[in-house]
């Protein structure tokens, strides 16, 4: 029944005005799309490819890219490269061929590890502290309540690098620097503000006769909680962990100031890539490709919620 | 199924004071309305009574057990929202069950009880349908499905029906007391509207500014209204009332109104001063040709069965109710009667009804039992 769905028009839109509203929506994903598309392209290319001017569209794909990655190689003399037993694998043939041999694993997958790992373990963090702190703000009567929500707030108000070399030294001396704990521990307490935020709001929209309601039948409150409360907010915790994960995954300044081996994630690992035998940029593209994956697939596993959540309060139910 | 009593109960919000030492017992088994508007406190009176308010200070006795600082979980009561308050991500059967649940009762006894409540308000076909889909009044029926499911100590109701369109309002009047006749479970139920509290109440407290002005069957509250407020808070239209000056002794039987004698029930204390109201409903008012308080028609509202007639005397405006046959015209100028067994007198100072021969019953809030 197309004529009932189309509530905020009174008239159905023409034929005509869907064309040019398509056009345009397409135009834009397209535009938008075209930096995404060229960086999965060109992670495919070999180097030479990868430079070519005019930059090539059609192209022979190769795991090059991949290949020098996930490796570090070293140079030989043909003579040595022909002594060798045959190639293992696909990575192996393009080394030599290039006249090279994979001496053993590049640092990436650990720093890959890092990044999964201090990303979802700050997120996971910063929303459970959000969540709680947000149901407390929302539903009891704390003492200087507004004076506290302002100042979750403000640690909000500057760019959080303008903290960098303050926190860098609280980290030295209390051995954070380069450590998981120390990433986690800093992205959850910048994330954390946003979380109890944007969280209060939502809480604040789910009314508190369901917590009376299951209390009078015979709850506890955290219990009511658990079984009222966090089901009706699922839609605002997962619009809240998306925007939290997509800070810490992307996080660059405080990645590069306090991390350099054992923590170090992947946004200050990828420019390292480049500088690696030559301006790489098949690599730097397969590694830039591998980091957009775990977003991608984390949004669209939440994105029923994500849409739901961010038009959340803009309507009265 | 348990006695409610309230002893002193009070409460206040810092500077504000929402429950003034409230007192009184519903029986066991009675059907138990608070009425009054809204900030009267009758929602926070309910709300101590289920644990979901501490008062400041006084007593909740439940089954003769002192429940006053035990948490709502502890009660064993249930409780209406008037936004029914249904778990929106449960289907009708979880949200009955809910409260089940959380004593660990097993599944197939839950299944059982489940179904028993929903037969009874005859919900059982909608029992696997999410409740976001439901009508108004289904609405309301599983959230009393959820209340009745466990047969708890009491049912307290929040305005039940205030969310509600006005034709299923009446339906659900008729099935709430008739649920309440089938179960016989002691229930208080707060409304501020005085049409569904007559119709359903055995007993009735009416409420203003935290304070029970009056406590009462509905006939006693219709009848013999404690105070002014009570007078003029019940019946559509309310009491008429009539401010005016005289020095009445115990025993006193009338009263004069512009120089004439009008007859009152007898007297039965001293009034606190010479200004008296008089309080007399408009079905009490009857319109002569001869005689009578002096009065001029304003108006008449026909209502079908009867008619609405305004008058205006030197004691301010008086409605009366005569039958709709009665022809009634705009400046006429008919004379009062009043039914005199069915006048009230009130103290002018403070508006409490002073005693008669025939109010001897009225029990004002503070002292009942």
């Amino acid at each position: 029944m197309p004529a009932l769905s189309t509530a905020h028009s009174v008239v159905a839109p023409s034929s005509t005005s869907r064309w040019i509203a398509g056009t345009i929506v397409i135009t834009y994903a397209v535009i938008t799309m075209i930096p995404l598309v060229w960086i999965v392209l060109t992670s495919f290319k070999t180097p030479p490819d990868s430079i070519a001017y005019p930059p090539k569209v059609v192209f022979e794909p190769t795991l090059e890219g991949y290949c020098n990655l996930f490796t570090t190689r070293t140079r030989q003399p043909p003579e040595y490269i022909a002594s060798l037993p045959p190639a293992e694998d696909v990575c192996d043939e393009i080394a030599r061929s290039r006249n090279m041999v994979i001496a053993g694993p590049s640092n990436v997958v650990p720093r890959f590890v890092n990044s999964i790992v201090i990303a979802f373990g700050s997120t996971f963090l910063a929303v459970l502290l959000g969540t709680l702190a947000a149901y407390g703000f929302s539903r009891f009567k704390v003492p200087l309540k507004d004076d506290l929500l302002f100042f979750i707030l403000s640690t909000r108000m500057m760019p959080p690098v303008a903290v960098a070399i303050p926190i860098y030294l609280m980290y030295r001396e209390l051995g954070l620097t380069d450590s998981r704990l120390g990433m986690i521990l800093l992205y959850t307490a910048v994330n954390v503000s946003l979380a109890v935020w944007l969280l209060k709001g939502f809480i604040d929209e789910i009314p508190r006769e369901y917590e009376d309601a299951a209390m009078v039948d015979g709850y506890t409150r955290l219990q009511a909680f658990r079984l009222t409360v966090l089901p009706q907010a699922a839609t605002g915790i997962a619009a809240t962990a998306i925007f939290c994960l997509i800070f810490a995954w992307n996080e660059y300044a405080f990645a590069v100031l306090l991390t350099s081996g054992e923590a170090q994630t992947m946004p200050p690992f990828i420019p390292f890539i480049i500088g690696e035998g030559g301006q790489d940029w098949p690599a730097v593209s397969a590694a830039t490709t591998l980091f957009l994956v775990p977003i991608f697939v984390f949004t669209i596993l939440l994105r029923k919620h994500l849409l739901r959540g961010i038009t959340f309060g803009a309507v009265r139910k | 199924m348990a006695e409610i009593r309230v002893e002193n109960l009070h409460k206040s919000f810092g500077t504000f004071t929402a429950v003034v030492e409230s007192n009184f017992t519903v029986r066991d088994g009675e059907f138990f309305v608070m009425l009054g508007p809204s900030g009267c406190g009758k929602t926070t009176t309910l709300r101590m009574i289920a644990g979901l308010e501490l008062p400041t200070s006084g007593r909740i006795l439940l089954g003769g057990e002192d429940v006053t600082f035990k948490r709502a979980s502890q009660r064993d009561i249930a409780f209406v929202f008037q936004l029914f308050a249904l778990y929106p991500h449960m289907n009708v059967r979880k949200n009955i069950a809910f409260p089940l649940v959380s004593q660990g009762m097993p599944k197939a006894e839950i299944k059982a009880a489940v179904q028993e409540a929903a037969r009874l308000l005859r919900i059982d076909h909608l029992l696997d349908m999410p409740v976001s889909g439901l009508a108004g009044g289904d609405r309301q029926r599983v959230a009393l499905g959820r209340a009745i499911v466990r047969r708890p100590k009491a049912f307290l109701m929040d305005e039940p029906l205030g969310a509600l369109d006005a034709e299923f309002r009446d339906m659900m009047v008729h099935e709430l007391r008739g649920l309440h006749d089938r179960i016989g479970a002691t229930t208080v139920y707060v409304t501020h509207d005085q049409m569904e509290a007559m119709s359903m109440a055995d007993k009735i407290a009416v409420m203003n500014h935290g304070v029970v002005e009056q406590f009462g069957t509905p006939q006693e509250i219709y009848d013999n209204p404690a105070s002014t407020y009570v007078a003029d808070f019940i019946g559509s239209p309310p009491m008429n009332l009539l401010p005016c000056e005289a020095a009445l002794q115990p025993g006193a039987t009338e009263i004069r109104l512009d120089g004439r004698p009008i007859a009152i029930p007898r007297l039965a204390e001293a009034a606190g001063s010479i200004r008296l109201i008089l309080g007399a409903r408009p079905e009490h008012v009857r319109l002569v040709d001869e005689g009578g308080l002096r009065a001029e028609v304003m108006g008449v509202e026909y209502l079908g069965t009867t008619q609405i007639v305004t008058l205006s005397t030197s004691y301010g405006l008086v409605r009366a109710r005569v039958s709709s046959g009665t022809t009634v015209r705009r400046g006429e100028t008919p004379g009062l009667v009043f039914k005199t067994e069915r006048l009230s007198l009130f103290d002018g100072a403070n508006g409490r009804a002073l005693r008669t021969t025939t109010s001897a019953g009225i029990q004002p809030g503070g002292a009942n039992g």
